[in-house]
């Protein structure tokens, strides 16, 4: 079997606090509160604070997550920065333009000043030669007529999403925002991952999209394709493209998927792509205000990797060490944990310890402890070091070293897929290149009981390794 | 305490999950009415 | 919690006699925990849901506290919960949730 290699990673965030109110809790909530929907609006951040906001420079990848300040993080803040090596932050008013140019079926409107603007803004951006930038002056018009047709959805004051069809909910505006949404910024994390790599890109023959947005019509609700859709709105004229369901957790089986397939031979190039979740946006904005916090889920994240056959020089994919959570396994938390971290390591002989960095369920603890759900990496990585400590691997005393050593703080926006291991993916080539790490597992968890189907949890884990001949 | 009473077992993802707390419950001779595993991440 | 979750508990607290129904909550730390009892037995803190106001004074335990763990046999106990009871902090979530109960 052909070694297999992810050669390159990129992440960018959309700063969409206009959008934020448009999220699924907030607007069933706002609606019935005048008072908190001002104070919602209130507490939206500034582009500028979102840009400092360190857990953005850690998934831009100017800083480590484990180099993080302390908390709160923006009292800790360093300058914004726009750029990192992972990608960008991206402002509302430029992303309205890039909603317009991926935008196939002139659903996004503009008015004439915001699109006059979002057009100036990105005609100077790094990446406008592959921009469809005369869709973004054609989006501009008379807004408040385009406000007023059927089940059309006012978005800010400047921008209004059409409904594509009035009897059918896949087709609703708001379903069709969120997917052109995940549309463009996936689009904007491929064009990162091109320009960064510097690949052919007609050498791309596969594109398999694993976010969380469902595609369709009334017939089929999640049909889906957003892997053939990112392609083509990348420019990608050679390949074609599927995607991967399976909740927060469906990073990684589609990029062993991806690594099978070069693998096996099918493709030479693989790339796996998902865009932000929009219906996540201020999802626990309750627990923010009560606790005078700004509204942090504001932002929408974006990844691309590639994959190929082995380079010589990038991080290799274990497919021989692939955890995955059996029907059998029961859906304790622990027995989650010891499907992905234990039995693949078991089965190879390799040491719990010898694993340099675990990426785990990595939300931003920040985000989520003032609504009350916790510190969720934490307490991942307290579950794989208590596994270690039974396997023997470490003692009982060293659980607390093993979570520092091995793990790191949440910092990444509580968009399920983007946070479950995806990630910490750029970092890790970094670590497994330039860096001192030989081995980083990816483990990524999805819960498959919240679709009403069945009691299960899922997940699947994957091992890379430095290339040796590197 | 369990024997003989009817149990609503409300888990959580990261905690102990519905069905882990139903096969406790019955083990320990309680009938399970309703069971849920609730995610808030 | 989680509205259906709610929808549903109430559901039981009218077909079944409230002095047979058990709660057994999995929350993983003291702040979930606490919404989740206070939820059950004093009424949904987020006025959300359908046990706001409710006032079940339904009979609640953390599944880690001691009165139930005696109660499942140990096979069962290692195989359903096993190492999440080191990971998970017993105490807290077992004042947590008894604070509630005392309440009631």
């Amino acid at each position: 079997m052909p070694d297999v290699v992810i050669s390159a990673a990129t992440q960018v965030l959309a700063h969409v606090p206009g959008l934020a109110r448009h999220g699924s809790k907030p607007r069933r909530e706002l609606p019935k509160n005048a008072e908190q929907a001002e104070k919602f609006a209130a507490a939206l951040r500034t582009f500028e604070d979102a840009a400092a906001y360190p857990p953005h420079q850690a998934w831009i990848g100017n800083i480590h997550p484990r180099d993080l300040p302390a908390r709160p993080y923006s009292a800790n803040a360093g300058a914004p920065q726009r750029t990192g090596r992972f990608g960008e932050i991206m402002p509302e008013e430029e992303f309205f333009g890039l909603l317009a140019a991926v935008d196939d079926f002139e659903l996004f409107a503009l008015s004439p000043e915001a699109a006059k603007a979002a057009a100036a803004a990105l005609a100077v951006h790094p990446l406008a030669k592959a921009l469809n930038l005369e869709r973004i002056e054609k989006a501009g018009g008379d807004i408040e007529a385009v406000a007023a047709e059927p089940n059309a959805l006012r978005l800010t004051d400047g921008a209004v999403m059409r409904c594509a069809q009035a009897d059918d909910e896949s087709l609703s505006a708001h379903v069709l925002i969120d997917n052109l949404a995940a549309k463009a910024t996936a689009t904007l994390a491929l064009l990162h991952l091109l320009e960064r790599s510097g690949i052919d890109p007609t050498s791309v023959e596969y594109v398999i999209g694993c976010g969380e947005e469902a595609i369709g019509d009334r017939y089929q609700r999640g049909g889906g394709n957003m892997g053939k859709t990112v392609a083509e709105a990348a420019g990608l004229t050679d390949a074609s493209g599927a995607d991967v369901k399976n909740f927060c957790a469906a990073f990684v089986p589609a990029l062993v998927v991806a690594s099978s397939l070069v693998s096996a031979g099918v493709f030479k190039r693989v790339v796996v792509v998902s865009g932000g979740s929009l219906a996540k946006l201020g999802m626990k904005f309750q627990g923010h205000l009560a606790k005078e916090l700004p509204i942090m889920e504001d932002v929408l994240g974006g990844t691309a990797c590639l994959i190929e056959a082995d380079d010589g020089t990038s991080p290799k994919v274990r497919l021989d060490v692939v955890g995955r959570h059996k029907v059998s396994a029961g859906g304790s938390a622990a027995e989650v944990m010891k499907a992905l971290a234990v039995e693949p390591l078991s089965r190879h002989g390799i040491a719990m310890t010898e694993i340099d960095d675990y990426a785990t369920e990595l939300h931003n603890p920040e985000i989520t402890e003032p609504q009350g759900s916790g510190n969720v990496p934490e307490r991942n990585y307290r579950t794989i070091a208590a596994l270690s400590a039974a396997k023997g691997d470490i003692a009982r005393a060293d659980i607390a070293s093993f979570v520092t050593e091995r793990g790191m703080p949440g910092y990444a926006p509580t968009q399920g897929h983007l946070a479950s291991a995806l990630c910490y993916l750029p970092h890790a080539l970094d670590r497994l290149t330039t860096g001192d790490a030989r081995k980083v597992m990816l483990l990524a968890k999805g819960s498959l009981f919240l679709g009403r189907m069945c009691q299960l949890s899922d997940g699947m884990s994957v091992l890379l390794e430095r290339n040796e001949r590197r | 305490m369990l024997q003989g009473k009817k149990v609503i077992a409300v888990g959580e993802r990261d905690g102990i999950s519905g069905p882990a707390i139903a096969a406790c419950a019955k083990a320990a001779g309680a009938e399970v009415v309703f069971v849920a595993t609730e995610c808030f991440v | 919690m989680d509205l259906q979750t709610q929808e549903a508990i109430l559901r039981a607290s009218q077909t079944h006699d409230k002095a047979d129904l058990l709660v057994l909550l999995g929350s993983p730390d003291p702040e979930s925990a606490e919404i989740a009892a206070e939820t059950v037995i004093v009424g949904d803190p987020s006025y959300a849901g359908a046990l706001a106001g409710a006032q079940l004074g339904l009979l609640t335990y953390h599944v880690l506290e001691d009165e139930v763990h005696a109660d499942v046999p140990d096979d069962v106990w290692e195989a359903q919960i096993g190492v999440m009871a080191d990971v998970l902090e017993a105490d807290a979530l077992s004042a947590t949730v008894a604070g509630f109960r005392n309440q009631a």
